[in-house]
């Protein structure tokens, strides 16, 4: 599972800073049905944590009323340089763990 | 042959739609529990004020596939007074609690975007939980014009 993470460039130390991550997922909700007429199995993303040089800053359980790719956007203060950790998980136990480095100014 | 196939896959699926409101629930979590209980579990039966919380949810949406969804509370974040969680429910859908988000005094804004499916015409509920223990709320109408979960293709 790949995301895409966007957060705010160059921040000074106390800045408020916005994270954006959209996870390419289906979102399978369980009320779909295949060709065959068989219903197609929910599986959703249904954890996200967000660790800021591994103190946990944001958590999300999710279920199928997320749009498919899931996308959160969301703040956090810009407190030291280190690194935002993602990590996710959907109902099949399929794990996703994504990293950006930040560089904290001043 | 492709043909066949191909039509033989559209009646399975027009009798499955046929069938559906005579078919048990697909999972268990269907249905099994009102917003008031969610809510309640949440609250723990204390009192849920209005106010404080900006829901912001489009007045028309096209396709509830994807609806924008954005909950702004009023509140400085500092380590003694900030959010603790944010609930949103959809009392139309057919899994009603769409999703929990757990922030703390980090976050430093009280603010969060994400795109919901609403399946159907609703009014939709953020729920608010603050570190002082109060509870607060705000809905928003939405007319949704093609409404999720329920089309069976």
């Amino acid at each position: 599972m790949t995301a895409r993470i966007q957060v705010t460039p160059n921040p000074k130390r106390g800045d408020v800073i916005e994270i954006r991550i959209a996870i390419q997922h289906p979102m399978e909700t369980g009320f779909r049905l295949d060709d065959g007429g068989r219903a197609i199995p929910k599986n959703v993303v249904n954890k996200l944590v967000c660790r800021y040089n591994n103190v946990e800053i944001f958590r999300a359980e999710m279920g199928s009323g997320i749009a498919a790719n899931p996308f959160l956007d969301f703040f956090t203060v810009a407190e030291a340089s280190g690194e935002l950790v993602f990590d996710w998980i959907d109902d099949q136990g399929q794990t996703g763990s994504e990293r950006v480095a930040l560089t904290v100014t001043g | 042959m492709l043909k066949n196939i191909y039509r033989r896959g559209f009646l399975a699926q027009l009798l499955a739609v046929c069938a559906w409101p005579f078919a048990p629930a697909r999972g268990a979590d269907v249905g099994s529990e009102s917003v008031e209980a969610m809510v309640r579990k949440v609250t723990g039966g204390a009192k849920v004020e209005t106010g404080r919380v900006k829901l912001e949810l489009p007045v028309l949406a096209d396709n509830g596939n994807s609806v924008s969804l954005k909950v702004n509370v009023d509140s400085p974040m500092t380590p003694a007074n900030y959010v603790k969680s944010i609930h949103i429910y959809a009392a139309r859908n057919p899994r009603p609690n769409v999703a929990n988000f757990y922030l703390g005094p980090r976050a430093g804004r009280a603010q969060l975007s994400t795109r919901v499916r609403l399946g159907g015409s609703q009014r939709v509920l953020a729920l608010v939980a603050l570190s002082d223990g109060t509870f607060w709320s705000a809905t928003a109408d939405v007319v949704v014009t093609l409404s999720a979960c329920y089309d069976a293709t």
